[in-house]
């Protein structure tokens, strides 16, 4: 059929309703019908819609994404490339990963909306022929004192174990805040991480003409149309009506459509496989072909369904789960099909690659729609506004330190601060999760940063361990986005080298508003210069990402929040642990010790203990953080250091606090600090403040001397606190608590806030 | 010695048995599908953790019916060994090889920890190699892993020494503290009265080397090597005569 016969259904011009229904702009519609010369139908309207939604064709980050640095050395796929970027780490191994967003589906639907972000994530990896080894989950939550916040945090956690258990990954790391701004709408950031041997990648393209196009695993349903357009508006009442945008998983079917894709590898039957995500088969279908420089000509009658009456609307833009589109070479169609059958899972061929470069989808003998697939690709607009810096920032900037009236005595804040739910402990959820399936797990949840085994394939040891961790601070962010963005950056890499491992690479989910409101461009073009800035000081490429945009209920937008998930890497050497390790070892802290109030800027302690979220958060050096790490990482590779942590949110005190809780050791604190005594703003500043690029170690006495001269010839200030010994944790005059009641404070934290006793053991 | 290990689609624990045997130990370990009925010329078969079907119904309720099972049910009537881990006991429960049933925890969530588990049988050739009641640490990992029985089953069962071990504090003591999941009695493991099928909650493969937090479910395994060891020295024995 010529590609310039009209789709049948030519549609009139489609009213404002159509046009919502579907996310586009009348310019853009405007723009849709000068690009194909005439007049979408309604399905085509709805390629359109799903391919030019902020969710698959980033319309409003594109221009400012190109800011961060994405090349390097042990860079092997480059973000955007493939569905996840990968780092090599020798011996013909590359670590594959991703993280991904699945907010909006989460605020409406809970548990599905956070069991099939995990899937979706997962999926990128083995789409690759990566085996996944681990996944990790960036989380947050309005405060748990409002019921529906609670019946969130249940599904939401629920959901993630619910799906990532029954897949034989280990869910070992990942982070949890509260705040108001994320009620109605929380944040699920799902991170896989994969590891695939030299020569093994999968790509996701379609070339070749004439070779067919299998659509593998669950049968196509209802569920998920415009998941991707809900993506990409703002949740407001209607947003429960959503509901039907949400999928359904089913893990088991994920765990067949693994195993079986990874034992495609290496059979040389087929030339490329990509995931059904967002949008659907439209998406993988277009984006395949695009990137193969082909065309893909499908059938929707051929696609299994769950239900009768599909409109090729339904089955071009159902959002059903675990499914994948297969490129088998031209042949071999019926051993891909056996291969599948074998585990039970259902294929069928739905088409082919042809040479014309267009997306034509069928219903029988008639075109229903055909589509170039640069039009649905290249040529998605990208905005680019100036932004404006939020009008509040200067009020929030003003604020003083010095007008805290009352301050609390520092144990009883120490006490108080470790029981918050943004710092207490959080073995309720990840005792949860299947933390250590696959053997590897060497450092689990709770630690600055995961750590696992790294096994080739002949499952041999290769001596590597990955450190993995996310990182990103939302009231940090909002506060001041530029230097937000940096921090997020560098503690995600001071996490894995507390862990002792060189930080490789990053990925990154960014958690904004309407970027079309200028105030929150603003804090996601300096938030992505910040990211960018500190990933180049620190030579962390980004390899991959992920935008959520119009993160908004009722008008009111998220704290600004992007979230870096690290991955950094420990070769022929245990991994360093975060807590002390034996009495007696000298206890310091790496960076400044100091006592200037306006440290406090942005703290936990203002937010968690005062209510007040205000001041400048101290800015990031990244010259320091840079010297920092280096000197941690030369320190641990020498042997001088016993344990590394991170000292970041709730400052010194919490630091040394949870350093005592996970050893059970307590810290003799008897030096002298820069602080004068009768001056309990100074004392607060010292204990709870976040001045950034600050690691507390703990060194033997004998290679004391030794750390100090290694400091002082790099020029980092270096403070000795005291020695690790007893049952409390003491610090000067400052602090003297029992470190069991510090670690009961801590232990039960999240148990209070949701509002029911300890859990039994 | 040779291991099978079986492999349900929904299996996740099968490359961590087939390493701890394996590499880990030495001993030759295969693959056994959940479609076949050919064990392969196994000496010991292992039913590892997982959602075998998805086990969206009660877990094994679907995998007892698979070929493999019925495979299993006559190797072990042959005296065969069967080690049971985690869905791999739901499953020979379900079957019936072992008395009794799983609820869901009691606690309603799905639990990943380390537990302290009392050797209440140290004279079986899953166990031969612990002290009687020697406390190990092994990790769970387990929605459904709340074991029930009725007072009678649970009588019988310990008169004949069923119990291979109990959820137990850190000091070895049979506390409700101590149980993650429920369980009457505070039972992690059972064998049955032909001492040759056997299995147990937590998961021994996942604490087989020191770098993952513990060694201690090397005795489970190594007490089943040595046990085959000794059976075909007898064989040998006898044979020779």
């Amino acid at each position: 059929m010529p590609a310039d016969t009209p789709p049948a259904e030519q549609l009139a011009v489609p009213d404002q309703r159509a046009l919502d229904e579907v996310a586009l702009t009348r310019a853009e519609y405007d723009r849709i019908v000068a690009l194909l010369g005439r007049a979408p139908n309604q399905l085509e309207l709805g390629l359109f819609g799903a391919m030019w939604s902020e969710h698959c064709g980033y319309k409003n980050s594109r221009p400012l994404l190109r800011r961060f640095p994405t090349a390097g050395p042990r860079v092997r796929v480059k973000a955007g490339a493939e569905n996840a970027g990968a780092v090599d780490i020798g011996g013909g191994l590359a670590v594959v990963m991703k993280i991904e967003s699945h907010n909006h589906p989460s605020a409406v639907e809970p548990y599905q909306g956070a069991a099939t972000g995990v899937g979706g994530i997962v999926r990128d990896i083995f789409t690759m022929g990566a085996r996944p080894v681990a996944l990790l989950d960036s989380l947050r939550f309005g405060p748990l004192d409002e019921p529906r916040n609670r019946y969130l945090f249940a599904g939401i956690v629920g959901g993630i174990g619910g799906y990532g258990n029954c897949l034989g990954i280990p869910t070992v790391a990942g982070e949890i805040y509260f705040d108001a701004s994320y009620s109605g709408n929380p944040l699920v950031n799902a991170m896989c991480v994969g590891l695939i041997e030299e020569g093994q990648l999968i790509p996701a393209r379609a070339e070749g003409e004439g070779n067919p196009v299998l659509l593998v695993g669950a049968a196509t349903g209802r569920d998920g149309i415009h998941g991707a357009t809900f993506a990409s508006v703002e949740l407001d009442e209607a947003s429960e009506e959503r509901r039907p945008a949400v999928q359904v998983g089913n893990p088991f079917t994920e765990k067949l459509l693994m195993e079986a894709c990874l034992e495609l590898r290496g059979k040389g039957w087929i030339v490329g496989m990509q995931d059904l995500g967002a949008a659907g088969l439209t998406s993988s279908s277009v984006e395949s072909a695009h990137k193969g420089g082909a065309g893909i000509e499908l059938d929707v009658l051929k696609a299994p369904r769950r239900e009768s009456g599909m409109t090729p609307y339904d089955v071009m833009l159902s959002e059903s789960q675990e499914r994948m589109l297969v490129v088998a070479r031209a042949g071999y169609a019926a051993n891909v099909a056996a291969l599948f059958a074998r585990w039970g899972l259902h294929s069928a061929v739905i088409g082919q690659v042809i040479a014309e470069p267009v997306i034509r989808v069928r219903e029988g003998e008639r075109v229903a729609a055909e589509i170039p697939t640069r039009l649905l690709t290249d040529e998605v607009p990208a905005y680019t506004r100036e932004g404006i810096a939020p009008p509040e920032l200067a009020a929030l900037w003003a604020f003083d330190p010095r007008s805290l009236a009352d301050l609390p005595d520092p144990n009883d804040a120490l006490m108080r601060l470790l029981a918050v739910p943004d710092l207490c402990s959080r073995e309720d959820v990840t005792r949860t999760y299947d933390t250590m399936v696959g053997a590897n797990t060497l450092v689990g949840p709770g630690s600055d940063a995961a750590v696992l085994r790294v096994r080739d394939a002949n499952d041999r040891e290769t001596g590597q361990a990955l450190a993995l961790t996310t990182d990103g601070n939302g009231r940090l962010t909002y506060l001041d986005p530029y230097n937000g963005g940096a921090l997020a950056v560098a503690e995600a890499a001071r996490n894995v080298v507390c862990a002792g491992a060189l930080p490789l690479a990053l990925t990154n989910c960014l958690n904004f508003g309407n970027p079309e409101k200028l105030e929150i461009y603003y804090q996601l073009a300096q938030a992505i210069d910040g990211m960018a800035a500190a990933a180049r000081a620190l030579e962390t490429p980004v390899i991959s990402g992920n935008v959520s945009l119009y993160n908004e209920s009722f008008g009111r937008a998220i704290y600004p929040t992007p979230v870096v998930g690290m991955v950094g890497l420990i070769e022929g050497r245990a991994p360093t642990p975060s807590a002390f390790q034996r009495a007696g070892d000298v206890v310091a802290l790496l960076g400044e010790l100091t006592g200037d109030p306006a440290t406090l800027g942005g703290s936990t302690y203002l937010a968690a203990l005062h209510g007040i979220v205000a001041g400048r958060p101290p800015r990031l050096d990244l010259d320091r953080e840079r010297v920092l790490q280096r000197l941690t990482l030369d320190a641990i590779a020498a042997g001088r250091v016993r344990s590394a942590h991170d000292c970041a949110d709730g400052g010194l005190a919490v630091a040394l606090a949870e350093c005592c809780i996970w050893s059970g050791l307590g810290l003799e604190g008897g030096a002298a600090l820069p602080v004068a005594v009768g001056d309990p703003l100074a004392a607060t500043a010292l204990l709870y403040g976040e001045a950034p690029s600050r690691i507390v170690i703990s060194v033997s006495p004998e290679r004391w001397d030794e750390m100090v001269a290694l400091a002082d010839a790099a020029g980092l200030p270096i403070a000795r606190l005291g020695t690790v010994g007893g049952e409390r944790l003491r610090l000067a005059a400052l602090l003297d608590v029992p470190v069991d009641e510090l670690a009961e404070a801590w232990r039960g934290g999240l148990a209070r806030a949701l509002g029911r006793g300890p859990m039994p053991a | 010695m040779k291991f099978g290990v079986v492999v349900f689609p929904g299996t996740w624990s099968d490359r961590d048995c087939l390493r701890i045997v394996g590499p880990v130990l030495g001993q030759e370990a295969v693959s056994i599908w959940h479609q076949d009925t050919d064990l392969q010329g196994c000496d010991c078969v292992i039913l590892p953790g997982g959602f075998s079907y998805g086990d969206y119904l009660r877990a094994g309720a679907i995998a007892r019916f698979a070929p493999v099972v019925g495979a299993i049910r006559a190797f072990a009537e042959r005296g065969g060994l069967v080690l049971g881990i985690c869905n791999g006991f739901q499953i020979l429960l379900e079957a019936g090889l072992l008395p009794g049933a799983m609820l869901r925890n009691a606690n309603l969530e799905f639990r990943c920890q380390w537990v302290h588990l009392r050797v209440e049988n140290a004279a079986t050739p899953f166990t031969r190699r612990c002290r009687p009641g020697q406390v190990l640490r092994i990790p769970i990992s387990h929605g459904e892993g709340n074991y029930f029985a009725d007072d009678a089953t649970l009588d019988a069962l310990e008169a004949s020494n069923g119990v291979l071990a109990r959820y137990c504090a850190a000091d070895g003591s049979i506390t409700p503290e101590a149980n993650p999941n429920g369980s009457r009695r505070n039972i992690a493991g059972i064998i049955n009265p032909g001492r040759n099928v056997a299995a147990m909650m937590p998961h021994p493969e996942r604490c087989g080397e020191a770098v993952l937090g513990g060694e201690d479910g090397r005795l489970i395994f190594a007490s089943v090597i040595e046990t085959l060891a000794e059976r075909s020295h007898a064989a040998l024995a006898a044979g020779s005569r």
